[in-house]
């Protein structure tokens, strides 16, 4: 079994290799996500993708790629409707159905024509827009057999989507040969209350992008040790830090509080006492000192 | 002086008052917290009365409890909660050297037996057992014959033993009844082979050994059960149930004797359901209302003796004597219940006929048990344990209730909260102490409890003072929003009350339309939720709740709809539904009369609004295009997002229905994924700070919406039990997707890991819990998501001049864009539920509440599911609380909010916020009932109940008492200093 998925691999890297125009990417990596333009745009391995522009409808695509493994290559398509209307056809996705050595199959080097609206469908997005009602498409959830199960289907307020152009952007979440779901929206935002306003160009600039699964992160696993020396090193240091003040500051304050009271009463006292008295006990505080000597005289 | 007094008041109160609270201690246990133990619905009862002294019965409940009573005050003895794959078939009581109640269960293929030390003797086997015979005898070991999983099983008493087994597993045999004639060694075992062949067997309980075999074909067919008269006769009905088949097999003969029942009773009433029961000679049949009870006379002959519209229960027999058998039937007349004591032979005669007033709020009798005993005058007395429609156990014994457990409450099916009335005059109905020497005398013990001079016996009184405090229990509502009412709906459609403050009920009311009728076979309650909650009204108008059931358990059954005043509990209204109710969407919106506003899908997808009043369409028109939902096709793996689209069109014109569409919908593979868990937030959850500051300044924004859904998804494979994967076979799949646009926001793969997941959803959070194939242990993640559109609004100048987009609207149509940060952590236990604690603000830092498989509650703080834990916070990351990364989740044992207690087989937790920020209420429930107050930061808003204020009085006086004397003396010292 091993060797059999040994033997197709070395085959199928060899195939890849004979091509030598698309020979360098066979080595891509599958939990990034891929996406691209129409013309061949440059691949962004960024996770939050730039999107590319792609000129509106094209259709020469399939011939480039006619030279490469014919059952390799699939198509799916686009279909829209108008709010509650019934879905017609709007546009290709192809791609490259790449297969694993480990049995898995996924998709690369997605391309979308998109077809122009005809008047009739001007006419019935220019309803949607004065009703600020829904445009919607749907895609098979299954890229091989399609429909598959059932049909994905998103949709979005058609006041989104009008610009200079109408601006579309998927993205489709893919498990191995089968759509998950679509987002499907304006690339940018759409911000409420929606207002009306036709686009300039009756031409759609769309952007795609692929999504396969993230790995979610391992919980981390500690030995013993790392784990007591860290600890025991953290909480012997962290005391020492503190400084007096921090430490002793509720009872620094009140104690403050009570001095200070008890040297301003001391003051006072021998102030408001007319005459000679034996002042107060404890009165090395500069002001007292000052008096120390008049009241010392008055006594005698 | 003055001074140094003042020191050490100062440092005296200044200790009273920090009294730090890290658990809870011994004398605080049942101060806000309490706790009830329940059944479940009673299955069977065993009167375990043979010893003398020994007055106790054991029964086995639908929540796979086994218990034992005490049949002078109902309290339970002694309980085992089993789990839910542990069913418990019957129960019996094996005499002589067996001094023990067995009872069997499924559990394992293979016959086994344990005993327990506390006198129970379980017999495990596999599927649905039959019957148990307990009274034979080998030489001086008692046998106990058990009929389960196809075999026939004898098993000493002594050391449990199977002394012989005899299979019927491959004769295709449905067996119906195993007989043994009283005072003989034979056993009959008969039964029915597809649907028209009689077949019997007998055999020597003694030593297995088969004696005959006898079968006969009746061609009319058999309907349901059969129902044993005499030791070699039994009863059945054919396959039309028009005709009763008296079937004997006297001698190893076959021989079968028709009685159509239109002969009986004149006229009939569609077919008829045989009610089975093991009285000698007498049988019942059930034809819609109408129970008739038919004695058997000499093989063949049937006599009707009975005939009521009354509902009837029969109770199986009960040798009193050599020969002699009695029986009980309960009749159910509107407000009383007729219970009769009869013997077998001798229908004319009662031996005990009394009549019991019963409240109506406990529906029909579902079975009595009676049980024997010798009166003073030497005859015999009987009591009678009858199991109530709302699942109340009650035992009746000379014309009166002795006792009743309201067993219902072990089946809660949802809670919901009510405000209890205002304070004002007349509505009080608790005590409350106002005599100012109580007060002052509760006071001093209190101070004098705080000076460590109390002696034990003022100890006693003071713990008992605060256990007993009637605030707690009083019915008006508080200024802590501490008393409340749990509103829940318990399984069997039944409405109860509990006072927060103690746990009592306040009131409970059977719903009629969650009852059986004629329209309405197999009703279901579905869910509860607030109708009415007055708050402008509040002095003058009741909160009232909204019952939702429905009839059946398709999709497509109609609805039931009940309105049930939270204050007095009675009955509003109440409304037959013609559409189902797959779903219910209680809408943000209320009415004038502060009714809420809810929508109820049904199968068809479409959504009628309630309440149905002009005001609540044009208030719901108004909103008309800003309200979506989801629904989930869980065996399908599709989930889909609707919006509204119209009125109905088509069929009859309603004003209330309209018309649906379909938005969105996410398709999971179906070979490789399967949906085992979707948690949403909770609707009214407060969240206090939209964004969060982290150490270096900076400002995250949570990503706050309402319309997140957290789905969990396991490998076909991984579905099944933990341990017969392997990791690669197996993963798990945790979306966040918005239920609005169906956007897929985070999307990651646990690879080796499968369920049962738990999850919890709160603010900007989810934290689920799953088991990590690789790593064998459970495991905890979390995932936090913040929105990186307001990332921008850092600087302060941008918020000063407005230039900010914090305060416009957010339409989740604009692309997102989020960031999600995640961690994941060992746990030890496994988990029954999660929660998480809410406050009224949002202010209080959270805890996960959860539900262990010990069937505790322990709260953990979510700082320790913060994803941003690292191994080596930096000093600013410590300030801010971020706890150093290990690899595990602390469990620490004086978190347990349940503290020393169990809340057997716990189903689920809830939280409602107090009105005091600190504070969050919480309610487990599942065979039992647990409810505690909870303060996650501590109760740092308010004083504590104990809080001592004669102590703060004594200080203000001691304080002015010496200021006074300071004042004097110093007064004095001047006034000698003047003189000098």
């Amino acid at each position: 079994m091993k060797w059999v998925e040994v033997i197709v691999s070395f085959i199928l890297t060899l195939s890849f290799l004979s091509f030598p125009s698309c020979g360098f990417q066979s080595d891509e990596l599958l939990v990034d996500d891929e996406e691209f333009g129409l013309e061949g745009a440059p691949q962004h391995r960024s996770p939050e993708p730039i999107p590319t522009r792609s000129p509106p409808v094209t259709s020469p695509t399939r011939k480039r790629h006619s030279d490469l493994d014919s059952d390799s290559k699939i198509q799916f398509s686009l279909d829209h409707a108008f709010g509650d209307s019934d879905f017609s056809p709007a546009g290709t996705f192809s791609a490259r159905l790449k297969t694993w050595s480990h049995g898995g199959q996924t998709l690369t080097k997605l391309r979308f024509s998109r077809n122009n609206f005809s008047d009739v469908e001007k006419e019935k997005f220019k309803n949607l827009l004065e009703s600020d009602d829904f445009y919607r498409i749907r895609l098979p959830s299954n890229v091989l057999s399609p429909p598959g199960r059932d049909f994905i289907i998103s949709s979005v307020k058609a006041r989104c989507l009008p610009r200079e152009s109408l601006d579309e952007h998927f993205v489709i979440h893919m498990e191995g040969v089968n759509v998950l779901a679509v987002n499907y929206g304006s690339p940018g935002s759409c911000p409420y209350p929606r207002n009306l306003k036709l686009p300039a160009k009756w031409s759609f600039s769309s952007h795609t992008v692929l999504k396969n699964s993230e790995q979610a992160p391992r919980a981390p696993v500690f030995t013993e040790e790392i784990l007591g020396g860290e600890n025991a090193e953290g909480e012997v240091v962290q005391p020492a830090e503190r400084s007096f003040w921090a430490k002793y500051w509720m009872y620094l304050i009140p104690l403050g509080l009570i001095v200070m009271n008890a040297v301003t009463q001391a003051m006072n006292m021998p102030e408001e006492q007319a005459t000679g008295q034996v002042p107060a006990q404890g009165q090395p505080s500069a002001g007292a000192v000052q008096r120390g000597p008049s009241s010392a005289v008055r006594r005698r | 002086m003055a001074i140094r007094s003042f020191l050490i008041l100062f440092i005296l109160f200044f200790f009273s008052s920090l009294n730090p609270i890290l658990s809870l201690y011994e004398d605080q246990v049942g101060l806000v917290d309490w706790h009830q133990q329940y059944l479940g619905k009673v299955k069977q009862a065993v009167f375990h009365t043979h010893k003398t002294g020994r007055k106790r019965v054991v029964v086995s409940t639908e929540e796979n409890v086994v218990a034992s009573l005490d049949l002078r005050q109902g309290e339970i003895f002694w309980r085992h909660v089993l789990g839910s794959n542990d069913v418990i078939d019957g129960i019996d009581i094996a005499l002589g050297k067996c001094h023990y109640p067995f009872i069997r269960r499924k559990y394992f293929e293979s016959m086994e037996s344990s005993r327990w030390a506390d006198g129970v003797g379980i017999f495990s086997s596999g599927s649905k057992a039959l019957k148990i015979i307990t009274n034979l005898k080998i030489e001086k070991d008692n046998i106990v014959i058990i009929f389960s999983n196809g075999r026939l099983n004898a098993v000493s008493c002594i050391d449990g033993e199977v002394l012989w087994e005899k299979d019927f597993e491959g004769e295709s045999l449905k067996v119906q009844q195993v007989i043994q004639p009283p005072g003989s060694n034979l056993i009959y075992v008969v039964g029915f082979v597809s649907s028209s062949l009689f077949e019997m067997y007998q055999i020597n309980a003694l030593n297995g050994e088969l004696l005959k075999h006898e079968s006969a074909a009746f061609s009319g067919g058999f309907l349901g059960e059969v129902s044993p008269v005499f030791s070699e006769t039994v009863v059945a009905l054919d396959s039309t149930g028009l005709i009763l088949l008296t079937i004997s097999f006297q001698n190893g003969k076959i021989s079968f004797h028709q009685t159509p029942i239109s002969n009986l009773v004149k006229d009939s009433f569609g077919p008829a359901k045989i009610i089975t029961s093991s009285v000698t000679g007498i049988f019942a049949i059930k034809m819609n209302a109408v129970t008739i009870v038919i004695r058997v006379k000499d093989e063949s002959k049937l006599e009707v003796v009975e005939k009521t519209n009354h509902e009837t229960s029969i109770s199986d027999a009960l040798s009193i004597s050599e020969g002699q058998q009695a029986f009980a039937l309960v009749q159910h007349a509107s407000h009383e219940i007729h219970l009769r004591v009869k013997l077998a032979h001798n229908w004319d005669d009662n031996l005990l006929k009394e009549s019991v007033k019963m409240d109506q709020h406990r529906g029909l009798v579902h079975k009595v048990y009676i049980n024997n005993y010798i009166r003073t005058d030497k005859s015999y007395g009987f009591r009678a344990l009858i199991v109530m429609e709302d699942h109340s156990l009650l035992l009746l014994q000379q014309g009166e209730i002795v006792w009743s457990r309201e067993d219902g409450l072990a089946s809660i099916i949802d809670v919901t909260t009510s405000e209890l009335p205002v304070e004002r005059d007349g509505v009080s109905v608790a005590k409350v102490e106002h005599n100012l020497f109580e007060w002052l005398k509760g006071h001093m013990l209190k101070l004098k409890g705080t000076l460590m001079l109390a002696s034990p016996q003022d100890v006693a009184a003071i713990q008992s003072m605060r256990l007993k405090n009637s605030e707690k229990s009083k019915m008006t509502r508080d200024h802590n929003g501490f008393r409340k009412l749990l509103i829940v709906l318990t399984r069997a459609g039944k409405l109860f009350a509990l006072h927060t403050g103690d746990g009592h009920i306040v009131w409970s009311y059977l719903l009629q339309s969650l009852q059986k009728s004629k329209v309405c076979q197999h009703p279901i309650g579905l869910n509860l939720y607030k109708w009415q909650v007055p708050h402008h009204h509040a002095m003058d108008e009741n909160p009232s709740v909204l019952v939702i059931g429905k009839c059946g358990p398709s999709s497509d059954a109609p609805g039931a709809l009940s309105f049930v005043d939270t204050y007095t509990g009675k009955e509003l209204s109440s409304l037959s539904l013609v559409h189902s109710v797959a779903q219910v969407i209680p809408l943000p919106y209320t009415d004038s009369t502060e009714q809420c506003l809810h929508l109820l899908i049904d199968a068809d997808k479409h959504a009628h609004l309630y309440p149905k009043t002009p005001e609540a369409i044009s208030t719901f028109e108004r909103e008309f295009s800003n309200i979506y939902w989801y629904s989930v096709e869980d065996d399908n793996g599709i989930i889909k997002g609707h919006a509204l689209r119209g009125k109905c069109t088509g069929e009859v014109a309603d004003e209330v229905c309209f018309d649906t569409r379909e938005l969105w919908s996410i398709v999971f593979p179906s070979e490789s994924e399967k949906i085992i868990a979707i948690v949403t937030r909770k609707l009214n959850e407060v969240v206090h700070t939209q964004a969060k500051v982290i150490a270096d300044q900076e400002v995250m924004y949570k990503y706050i919406s309402r319309n997140l859904l957290f789905v969990a998804t396991v490998a076909l494979k991984g579905s099944v039990e933990i341990g017969s994967v392997t990791p690669e076979e197996s993963w798990l799949v945790a979306y966040l997707i918005d239920t609005v646009t169906g956007r897929i926001l985070h999307r990651v793969t646990h690879h080796g890991s499968q369920g049962p997941v738990h999850a919890v959803f709160s603010e900007n959070w989810v934290v689920y819990h799953y088991f990590n194939l690789k790593a064998h242990r459970y495991e905890m993640s979390v995932i936090e998501i913040y929105d990186q559109s307001r990332a921008d609004n850092k600087d302060v100048w941008k918020l000063v001049l407005g230039k900010h987009n914090l305060t416009s609207p957010i339409s989740l149509y604009s692309r997102p864009d989020v960031i999600t940060k995640s961690q994941s952590y060992f746990f030890t236990h496994s988990v029954k539920a999660i929660a998480v604690t809410s406050t009224t603000k949002g202010i209080t830092s959270k805890q996960l509440l959860i539900g262990t498989i010990g069937d505790q509650v322990l709260a953990l703080d979510k700082r320790f599911l913060d994803p941003r834990r690292t191994v080596n916070p930096t000093q600013a990351e410590k300030e801010e609380g971020i706890i150093p990364l290990t690899d595990s989740l602390p469990i620490i044992p004086q978190s347990y909010v349940t503290h020393a207690l169990r809340v057997e087989g716990l189903r689920g937790i809830i939280t409602v916020p107090a009105k005091l920020e600190s504070t969050t209420l919480v309610f487990a429930h599942g065979v039992d009932l647990f409810f505690t107050q909870l303060a996650p930061s501590r109760t740092y808003d308010s004083l504590t109940d104990d809080f001592n204020y004669a102590l703060l009085l004594i200080t203000i006086v001691a304080l002015l008492a010496a200021i006074f004397v300071t004042w004097t003396l110093s007064e004095r010292k001047e006034l000698q200093e003047n003189w000098r």
